[in-house]
């Protein structure tokens, strides 16, 4: 595998601009008054659609920007960083499938207008959390052009909000995706769900009794390509979070004192935070070098699949990591709602068993690295 | 000048050639790690007679000047024998300081009677060098040096000790900091730098054993040694700044080294190697999930650490804290090393409890490695205190 990172002219440019933008339209305090309110920021919508975010991954004739999805990572990576609460990453999450699946009625339907800020969204969990989208069993069956669904959805993000919904299901014993508008599902279907991160607005989806036209099928060449998807824009969001939860940690080390010293003179705190920053430059190394893989969008590339599961165990047990000791080396004001401390573990929390832990990706790269190639 | 790609393409083929032709066959002993690790005669005549061949081929110094040994040629030619010696894995020359510090000191700073006097035996390993810098009571404050130099007509008396004089019971000379001047109100002030012989009275070598068993660390006694006046190297009171010239070269910040290969290369592809053939309790070490969990972990801290250093190329994501990457290479390659060392133990069922000779697999050198390893993480600093460094010059924390 090389070790060569293609950091391309737009990516640093998107860096800067995403860096200050989610700065300013994210304090912490907006965060907070957002997971009080459950209330969607239109505004801050609007300016995001009208920088061209939505459409960086969308092609050129469906009026996108024709960029890979690498290109987002250092909006997500920003938007992390500031824990931003946003469908930004569903909704880019949901439009790979259309991107890269066969429906060119789909395609011409739904992406200009994504592009121009509908946001969409893909239901895929089931009540067992597995992460393999192999073994879903929400089933559909043929009735003619009509397929009727059952099951339900679990962990399904900005559902209220998402004009778009993307659903996996069981038809003819293949996993399959259909996409459907908003609209057509009952809203006595959708319920809101409790998650550990309260920056995610996340909801059930009752499939029961649903009829869709077949026309709504989308099939993917590799259905890999979400989670592969996920696993870089997750990752992404992780390393914003981590490079944040560091900070935080730095900040009250050099304020609080205790035995009338600064607490980031004792070795037993200083040390412990010096492995999380070396854990940030190594995920952040791995994630650039990951998302200037990714623009190909080749699903079958062994190397980038490497970078990818590489990227997710790296980001899942730092993050968590820093995110409990950030709680830890606050003391008794870390067991506060009040402190800040708790955000940052819960979005550490959330990330690390959406789409695999550390430990599932490892023992996928055990698969890649060791039984491949002997 | 630049060197056509064809001729170094040939060049390339030419060195491989050669390197496999010339190899040596591996001796019925274990071979040292680096140069600090030489430890018996035979070990030594070995890798000497190795630094002569490759010499004489022509394949070292290949980009020093002509008219003191040097091959006159492009640094390129160097750069792509030292990278297919590493390649192909054959044994390290072992005048690691004479080729790589000294040397590159002496063309950079010294006289031409210097020049004449020691480059070529540097090259073709006539000439051993060993480096007195740190002293039993000084380990990493360089600048406390305490050894006195009293000038004494043509001569300077010499009166001390040095610690950590690898390979110094082979040296013909010494690269050695020591005091000429107590009175300075600044301790570097007083602080001179000599090419010093080392077969004179009143030098006494003495090898220190370490954990692993093996020599090659040496302390080296002066008791008023009587060496020649004109082996100083500048002027008398210059001594720290000649030192932090020589430290460059060291850490590798200048180039201008001989080149050869300084250390046999261990990295996560041997461990990788080693675990594919490794039983464990009668199984494949690889079916153990959890040997396959820790050996995958070794596996991507290798890949952060190559891949950090990519990044820091990278002026728009060197982030926050450009100086991170850079100052933790050392904890991070030292203590890598030090884990993947432990862990290839680990794979040897019962063998593991065994040691350096001829039925412990691969002759016991991964117990050797594991112990040495400990050298990078305490020398130069330990990893607890490169932590601190990095805690208060990184983020800025309070001093412990």
């Amino acid at each position: 595998m090389s070790n060569q990172i293609n950091f391309t002219e737009e990516q640093s440019m998107l860096l800067d601009t995403a860096m200050s933008f989610c700065q300013s339209h994210s304090p912490i305090e907006t965060v907070r008054h957002q997971i009080e309110n459950h209330k969607f920021d239109a505004e801050q919508w609007q300016a995001m659609v009208e920088l061209g975010w939505l459409g960086i991954s969308i092609p050129e004739k469906y009026a996108g920007l024709g960029l890979g999805l690498g290109e987002v990572v250092p909006i997500v990576e920003s938007m992390g960083r500031n824990l931003m609460v946003s469908p930004f990453l569903a909704s880019t999450l949901a439009t790979q499938v259309l991107v890269h699946g066969d429906n060119e009625n789909l395609k011409n339907k739904y992406l200009p207008n994504i592009v121009n800020g509908s946001i969409a969204t893909l239901a895929i969990q089931e009540l067992e959390g597995a992460w393999d989208i192999n073994l879903n069993e929400a089933l559909g069956k043929r009735e003619g052009e009509l397929i009727t669904l059952s099951g339900t959805k679990f962990q399904v993000l900005d559902l209220d909000v998402a004009e778009i919904v993307i659903i996996s299901i069981l038809l003819d014993k293949q996993v399959v995706l259909i996409c459907i508008d908003q609209k057509e599902i009952p809203p006595e279907n959708i319920k809101r769900e409790i998650v550990i991160d309260e920056t995610r607005n996340s909801f059930s989806l009752d499939l029961n009794g649903l009829k869709i036209q077949s026309s709504a099928l989308v099939k993917l060449k590799d259905l890999k390509v979400i989670e592969q998807s996920a696993l870089l824009l997750l990752s992404a969001e992780m390393c914003g979070g981590l490079a944040s939860t560091l900070n935080t940690i730095i900040d009250y080390l050099n304020t609080r004192k205790q035995f009338d010293r600064l607490i980031g003179s004792y070795q037993a705190l200083k040390h412990p935070t010096v492995d999380i920053l070396l854990a940030l430059e190594a995920l952040r190394s791995h994630l650039y070098y990951t998302a200037g893989q990714f623009g190909d969008g080749d699903s079958s590339d062994g190397d980038l699949e490497v970078a990818l599961h590489m990227c997710k165990a790296l980001a899942s047990e730092s993050f968590a990591y820093a995110g409990d000791r950030c709680i830890q080396f606050h003391g008794g004001f870390g067991f506060t709602y009040e402190c800040d401390a708790q955000l940052f573990l819960r979005r550490a929390i959330w990330s690390q068993y959406q789409f695999g832990d550390e430990k599932y990706h490892r023992q996928l790269l055990a698969k890649l690295l060791l039984d491949e190639c002997a | 000048m630049s060197e056509s790609k064809k001729d170094l393409e040939e060049f390339q083929r030419e060195i491989s050639h050669w390197l496999k032709a010339n190899k040596p066959a591996d001796p019925e002993f274990l071979l040292p790690e680096t140069f600090m690790e030489v430890g018996t005669d035979r070990q030594f005549d070995f890798l000497r007679n190795w630094q002569q061949k490759v010499y004489e081929a022509g394949y070292l110094g290949m980009a020093w000047p002509e008219e003191y040994g040097g091959r006159g040629r492009h640094q390129e030619y160097q750069n792509i024998v030292n990278r297919e010696m590493a390649e192909q894995r054959v044994p390290f020359v072992p005048n690691t300081i004479g080729l790589n510090w000294a040397g590159p000191l002496i063309l950079q700073r010294g006289t031409e009677a210097d020049k004449q006097k020691y480059i070529k035996g540097i090259l073709n390993a006539e000439d051993i060098w060993c480096q007195g810098f740190s002293e039993p009571d000084h380990g990493s404050d360089l600048g406390n040096v305490q050894c006195k130099a009293l000038k004494d007509g043509d001569s300077y008396i010499v009166t001390g000790s040095k610690i950590w004089t690898s390979l110094a019971t082979y040296a013909k000379y010494m690269i050695l900091l020591a005091r000429t001047s107590n009175t300075d109100s600044n301790k570097y002030a007083g602080l001179s730098f000599f090419l010093s012989p080392m077969k004179v009275a009143g030098i006494d070598v003495q090898p220190i054993k370490k954990l692993t068993g093996e020599y090659g660390f040496c302390q080296t006694f002066f008791n008023e040694a009587k060496i020649p006046a004109d082996c100083i190297m500048g002027n008398e009171g210059e001594g720290w700044s000649v030192a932090m010239a020589t430290l460059t070269f060291e850490r590798g910040a200048a180039g201008g080294q001989a080149g050869g290969l300084s250390m046999m290369d261990l990295n996560v592809n041997d461990i990788v190697e080693l675990a594919k053939h490794s039983r464990r309790n009668g199984q494949p070490v690889l079916d153990d999930p959890l040997i396959r969990d820790e050996l995958v972990q070794l596996i991507m801290d290798d890949r952060s650490n190559r891949l950090m250093s990519s990044r820091s190329r990278i002026p728009a994501l060197r982030g926050e804290r450009p100086a991170a990457v850079a100052m933790s290479g050392k904890l991070r390659g030292s203590e890598l090393k030090r884990r993947m060392t432990k862990f290839a133990i680990s794979l040897q069922g019962a063998n593991g409890s065994r040691y350096v000779g001829s039925s412990a697999i691969d002759g016991g050198r991964w117990q050797r490695s594991y112990f040495n390893s400990f050298s990078a993480t305490i020398g130069g600093g330990t990893s607890q205190v490169q932590k601190n460094i990095l805690g208060e010059r990184v983020l800025g924390l309070p001093k412990s």
